[in-house]
């Protein structure tokens, strides 16, 4: 048995004349989608897979599939003769440019044999000349393989006993999650490293035995993290070969890994005898090295030369490289991805200092992976798009930087002196923090990753509607961070007369083991985001806004409340000066809030739909109506109800001349300074938000109870008492925020609307019995979902803001919640 | 949902004859909305009332109802196009103008009094404009919106006596167009053979009515071809010159003059940034200087309609290779807007709200970054010059802002500064010396 390794994502050529049992040996050793045979794709293309005038457009099905495939990481067989350099230097290609590495299996069988096969197969009557031919190139072929760039040539023979073994690329360290300290630029400075370690919670050990030129200090974490290091341990600094030896034990003893930097490379290179510009530091790592005698210098180089150009760690999540990494390349291996690794992206200009002009691919990175890297000093750690340079300049007087993972914390020392001046100012790398949103990370149809539901799918029609809505009537992305859910009704009641009643959401509740819900009064208002910040420096520095604003109050499709600017502003104002009385501000360690909320009265923003919805057309049916009423009794009873549909909408309207004529009603607490506080109780938020409402009249806590749902009938009874005083009715939450049942996320609220309301929700004439008995036939499973989908995205946003993912990750998801509205689903519900 | 007819001319009973419905009876038809009933409230020889009782059933008229606003609705209360239908249903008879028992009555012209009590208009002037022509005496008595909310002012209804003297088949005819035109909502799709029923119950009156086109438009909810169709066959050819002598529009100056400045330009590519219905993308079109034109659309809707107008459908494949259309937002970078050689931005600023701008000067002058972007958009101290402005609105419900001319040149300095482009302000249309031109127009260039 002979065991042929190939590397887990390459092009796999097969490569042998006509008749060599290519396929078949193909066959036996791959995957059935892993293998691309031309002979299939003449089949695809001409139904005939013998047809030589389809090859060219066989080879182009082909070729398109394997790009396919390759761009997701798949190892590809491509089954075809392969005997031609031309056929074989496509492959090189397509391997190159999807930075994987080509393999070569070349069958190589006599051509007797070949004939004879040939022979037996109906559809291969190519005459004897075809395979001496093919036999003699694939013979002036196969010693220059490796040279065409096949990184790896396997010859087999038709009788040898193979076993394909499938080697994971070295940079694969998808096995290790963690947690890593995962440390920029070293550059000699190991004074400051030692202090990094340190704080980290590093301790050094002495090894037993001292090994030349690498010492004995060890550093290890008592918790068994690991450090990871970003490359350019040298030149520019004090003590390089310290920092040097520092590295190389840790990973020695599993502590650590270290990709490699361009001056790490460039130093190997020099240890190798190449004539170098002695420029950027290099002499000093020189003067160093000095010291060494011609085996350690050996051993340094090749240490440094052992460096990979990136790791992907923790299943894909984490990737470190020196200069970072587009996505295409996370976890393959090429010079491309080497030179990128290294070096980074370079426009192919140079700036007045001679240096290469870098193109800013992290501004474009939409990667699921974090890539932390380093290379470029910036004054401050930077986060763009889920990447991290931290390379803060120890070398050049800044500080060495660690990010702490999966915590995503930076930790600094600052470096001792300056050791180095920078060739050009250290400025961060562009203003751009992802503040100018993407069209295509919007549209089209979507996927939005959510904890709470998993992926949300969005569709394109409804993300066209959503863009319209954004781009016109929505307040500063910036500030929306939120779209609250809609929120789904009870079941229909069965008592007559009545279309909702509570037991019907108590109901819901039991059926979910959910024993303990909150019953909260449904306020006569319109639901209302208000997002404050303490001052305006606050909402600059956290939500990126450049507009003035403390803070806004936006409706739940994202529209500002108020027309008028200064009506908002003096409604943020008051809830600061709440928030500042209350304590808040401390007490949560924060300088921001979000909070959902209910703004009286409705008419304040529905002043139109009521004037010209409810107003004219009650004033329509009581014209029409009074005309016709002495006709017969039934249009006598109409009347009636349209008058009670008018008492109704008229309970809602109360003139609103200034912002002390409204109400605010905050309900939930939803997310402050590093915190979502979905894992509070329902309980906890009303007792917090009473706590805030105290503290100002304009503010207005929700009476609620506490309630078994064995023991419901206090609860209704309290209902019966809301309703028939023309109260909107309850919300039932179940306790805990995200409550769970044994079919999962269980509805976060259910709204159970009394009599006098739900006219003018289903229209003046609803009570009427043969209506009341039609409208209770309705579904409410597209509600409902959709409530669940819209709570996934709502909370996935806060949790995206929270941890300070990109303004594109947090608008995602409150795009979607946008998108999801215009889904058709009955306005009733 | 109540429509009276009163005749009072001696023996007022022959109402019953000409509408085919004996006063003695009630009358029922059942509609596929409801039921229509007739009835008579007065049966004298003086005077005699017939009455078309209209139940809408709430289940037809929730049917395709999408918004909350469907379900709280006006149609079960007043005359609208459901009328119109129940009077072609139960007085088909009369209104196509035959009356088998008494055939001379059909032509005899009697004082006729019609009574609707809730009709939904936008002001009363709608109501003369259309039916004084007809010779009626109009009144139309305004509803109040709230008896109980007196500040929420009046509501969109009135009640209406139309009283003239004519025959009860053109009462019928004028009823069975107008309601719908004054009401402006049909509740059933409006296809091509409705242009017929148009002209065959228009016949005799609708030719030589002053308020002919607004009619024809509102019957056949402006849906343009349905009108061009029903106008020829009044008009004929005059249709087109009177194209010619309309005076030419401010906006039609200003795409003219946006077209000629990027002709001047040397732009061979052109992307019209908020490009609406298309106007400024046919005139590009039209003009051979032009390689490739894109227009771009925060509304599906509006692109919609850019195709319908510029026959997208109908174009050969190397028309249709110089045209495209797509929906996108000034608010989000999109890699479609780059490698054009100018854009335009044609009254489209004043529709954002002034923070957003910032997100627009960076997709426009950063990433897109055409070496031309030309921006029109009001000049606000034109304003007084609008009659019918008053003085604090801005031209437009949806203007977030309107600047004065040195605002506007304030801004288009900073922004040129800001992203390296070299800029120069002009106004735009016809000058008035004191208050400058209506619109303004800068000229970025790298």
């Amino acid at each position: 048995m002979r065991r042929i390794e190939v590397p887990e994502l390459a092009v796999v050529a097969m490569v042998g004349v006509s008749g060599s049992g290519k396929s078949t040996f193909a066959r036996a050793h791959f995957k059935a989608t892993e293998i691309l045979s031309s002979d299939h794709y003449r089949g695809i293309v001409s139904d005939d897979e013998t047809d030589q005038s389809a090859s060219g457009d066989a080879f182009d099905a082909l070729y398109f599939f394997l790009g396919k495939r390759l761009t997701r990481a798949k190892l590809t067989v491509v089954d075809a003769t392969n005997v031609r350099f031309e056929d074989r230097k496509k492959l090189i290609e397509y391997a190159r440019k999807f930075h994987c590495f080509a393999v070569a299996i070349v069958v190589d069988a006599p051509e007797r044999i070949c004939h004879e096969r040939n022979a037996t197969r109906p559809d291969r009557q190519f005459g004897p000349q075809v395979i001496h031919r093919q036999h003699a190139e694939l013979r002036r072929s196969i010693r220059n393989l490796e040279r065409e760039g096949f990184r790896y040539v396997h010859i087999v023979k038709p009788e040898d006993e193979i076993e394909i073994v499938r080697t994971p690329s070295w940079n694969n360290k998808r096995h290790a999650s963690g947690p890593f300290d995962i440390i920029g630029d070293v550059h000699g400075c190991a004074p400051e490293l030692r202090q990094l370690l340190a704080t980290l919670g590093y301790e050094r050990s002495a090894a037993a035995q001292a090994e030349s030129p690498w010492g004995d200090e060890f550093w290890r974490h008592p918790e068994g993290r690991r450090a990871v290091f970003v490359g350019d341990l040298v030149d520019r600094g004090p003590a390089i070969l310290d920092a040097v030896r520092i590295v190389r034990n840790m990973m020695r003893d599993g502590a650590a890994f270290c990709v490699a930097g361009n001056h790490d490379v460039k130093l190997v290179r020099w240890l190798r005898g190449k004539k170098l510009q002695i420029k950027h530091g290099l002499q000093r790592s020189i003067d160093e090295i000095e010291t060494l005698d011609a085996a350690d210098r050996v051993r340094l180089a090749s240490f440094l030369d052992s460096l990979l150009s990136h790791y992907v760690f923790d299943g894909g999540k984490l990737v470190v490289a020196h200069a970072g990494l587009r996505e295409e390349m996370h976890g393959r291996t090429s010079g491309g991805v080497r030179e990128f690794c290294l070096y980074g992206e370079t426009t192919g200009e140079t700036d007045e200092f001679g240096l290469p002009v870098r193109y800013n691919w992290a501004a474009e990175y939409r990667g699921r992976a974090t890539v932390v890297y380093g290379h470029t000093p910036v004054p401050e750690p930077q986060w763009l798009n889920n990447t991290a340079n931290i390379d803060t300049g120890a070398v050049f007087g800044g500080a060495l930087t660690a990010l702490r993972y999966p915590e995503r914390e930076f930790v600094s020392v600052p470096a001792a002196r300056v050791y180095a001046e920078p060739v050009r100012a250290i400025k961060p790398i562009e203003p751009d923090r992802g503040d100018v949103l993407d069209l295509a990370d919007v549209t089209g149809k979507r996927f939005v990753e959510t904890r709470l539901a998993r992926n949300v799918t969005i569709r394109e029609e409804n993300s066209i509607d959503a863009l319209e809505v954004m781009s016109r009537f929505a307040t500063d992305p910036h500030w929306l961070i939120y779209l609250p859910p809609t929120m789904s009704p009870c079941e229909t009641s069965t008592r007559p007369d009545y279309l909702e009643y509570p037991t019907e959401a108590f109901e819901y509740f039991r059926r979910n083991e959910v024993r303990r819900v909150i019953c909260e009064e449904k306020h006569m208002g319109s639901r209302a985001v208000v997002v404050v910040c303490r001052d305006a420096d606050a909402a600059r520095r956290r939500f990126g806004v450049i507009d003035g604003k403390h803070g806004v109050c936006y409706t739940r499709t994202g529209r500002p409340f108020f027309p008028a600017d200064n009506d908002e502003s003096g409604l943020v104002a008051r809830v600061q000066s709440a928030l500042t009385k209350a304590g808040f501000w401390e007490e949560f360690q924060s300088d921001w809030f979000c909070l959902d909320c209910e703004l009286m009265p409705w008419s304040a923003k529905a002043r139109e739909l009521i004037l010209q919805q409810y107003a004219a057309v009650g004033e329509a049916g009581e014209a029409a109506l009074s005309e016709v009423a002495g006709l017969r009794p039934e249009f006598a009873r109409r009347l009636q109800l349209v008058r009670q549909y008018r008492e109704a909408y008229r309970r809602y309207c109360w003139p609103v001349t200034s912002l002390d004529d409204y109400k605010l009603a905050p309900f939930h607490l939803l997310a402050s300074e590093g915190r979502v506080h979905v894992d509070k109780t329902n309980l906890w938020h009303m007792e917090t938000l009473r706590r805030l409402a105290a503290n100002d009249p304009q503010l207005t806590a929700t009476r609620y109870v506490e309630v078994d749902v064995d023991a419901p009938e206090a609860a209704c009874k309290w209902w019966e008492e809301l309703t028939s005083q023309g109260g909107e009715g309850m919300v039932i939450k179940p306790l805990e925020f995200i409550a769970k049942g044994p079919k999962g996320l269980v509805q976060p609220a259910l709204k159970c609307r009394g009599r006098e309301y739900l006219r003018i929700i289903y229209g003046p004439e609803c009570t009427a019995e043969d209506q009341l008995e039609r409208l209770r036939a309705r579904a409410l499973g597209g509600k409902r979902s959709l409530a669940m989908r819209e709570f996934a995205l709502g909370v996935e946003a806060l949790e995206r803001f929270v941890s300070k993912e990109p303004l594109r990750r947090v608008h995602e998801c409150v795009f979607g919640g946008l998108a999801l509205e215009s889904e058709a689903v009955d306005p009733r519900l | 949902m109540i429509l009276s007819l009163t005749s009072k001319v001696r023996p007022a009973t022959d109402l019953g004859f000409l509408l085919h419905k004996n006063p003695a009876n009630t009358h029922r038809a059942e509609l596929s909305f409801g039921a229509a009933t007739v009835f008579y409230s007065e049966v004298s020889e003086e005077k005699c009332t017939a009455c078309l009782l209209l139940e809408i059933s709430p289940v037809e008229l929730v049917r395709g109802a999408r918004q909350l606003e469907d379900y709280v609705n006006d149609r079960p209360y007043v005359a609208s196009s459901y009328m119109s239908v129940a009077i072609g249903r139960v007085f088909g008879t009369a209104l196509a103008g035959n009356c088998a028992k008494r055939p001379e009555l059909v032509d005899l012209k009697m004082p006729l009094t019609a009574r609707l009590p809730v009709v939904r208009a936008r002001g009363p002037e709608l109501l003369t404009r259309i039916f004084e022509p007809l010779g009626y005496v109009v009144t139309a008595e305004p509803i109040p919106l709230d008896e109980t909310n007196p500040a929420w002012g009046l509501s969109p209804y009135f009640r209406l006596t139309l009283e003239t003297t004519a025959t009860v088949h053109d009462v019928l005819s004028h009823l069975y167009v107008l309601l719908p035109v004054i009401d402006e909502e049909k509740h059933y799709f409006i296809g091509a053979d409705e242009v017929a029923k148009l002209l065959r119950h228009g016949e005799g009156w609708l030719a030589t009515h002053p308020e002919r086109e607004l009619i024809v438009k509102r019957y056949l909810r402006r849906s343009a071809s349905l009108v061009s169709q029903a106008l020829e066959q009044f008009e004929g050819e005059s249709n087109t010159e009177k194209e010619l002598e309309r005076p030419i529009t401010l906006h039609t100056e200003r795409v003219s003059i946006v077209g000629e400045r990027l002709r001047a330009l040397g732009a061979k590519s052109v992307i019209d940034l908020g490009c609406g219905e298309g106007k400024l993308l046919r005139r590009l079109l039209a003009d051979r200087a032009f390689d490739r034109v894109a227009g771009m659309d925060v509304s599906h809707r509006s692109l919609e309609l850019a195709a319908e107008r510029l026959r997208l459908d109908r174009m050969n494949d190397r028309q249709r290779e110089r045209i495209q259309l797509f929906q996108g937002s000034l608010l989000y970078r999109d890699k479609r807007l780059e490698g054009f050689d100018a854009a335009a931005l044609v009254e489209v600023i004043e529709h954002m709200d002034v923070p957003r701008l910032a997100a627009m000067e960076r997709v426009v002058f950063e990433f897109a970054r055409p070496r031309h972007v030309l921006v029109t958009t009001p000049n606000k101290e034109y304003n007084v010059l609008f009659p019918a402005l008053p003085p604090d609105r801005m031209r437009h419900n949806d203007h977030r802002f309107e600047w004065t001319r040195a605002e506007f040149a304030t801004w288009a300095d900073r922004t040129a500064t800001r992203f390296g482009y070299r800029v120069t302000v002009e106004p735009l249309g016809p000058l008035h010396e004191t208050h400058g031109a209506p619109s303004q127009l800068a000229v970025f260039s790298l």
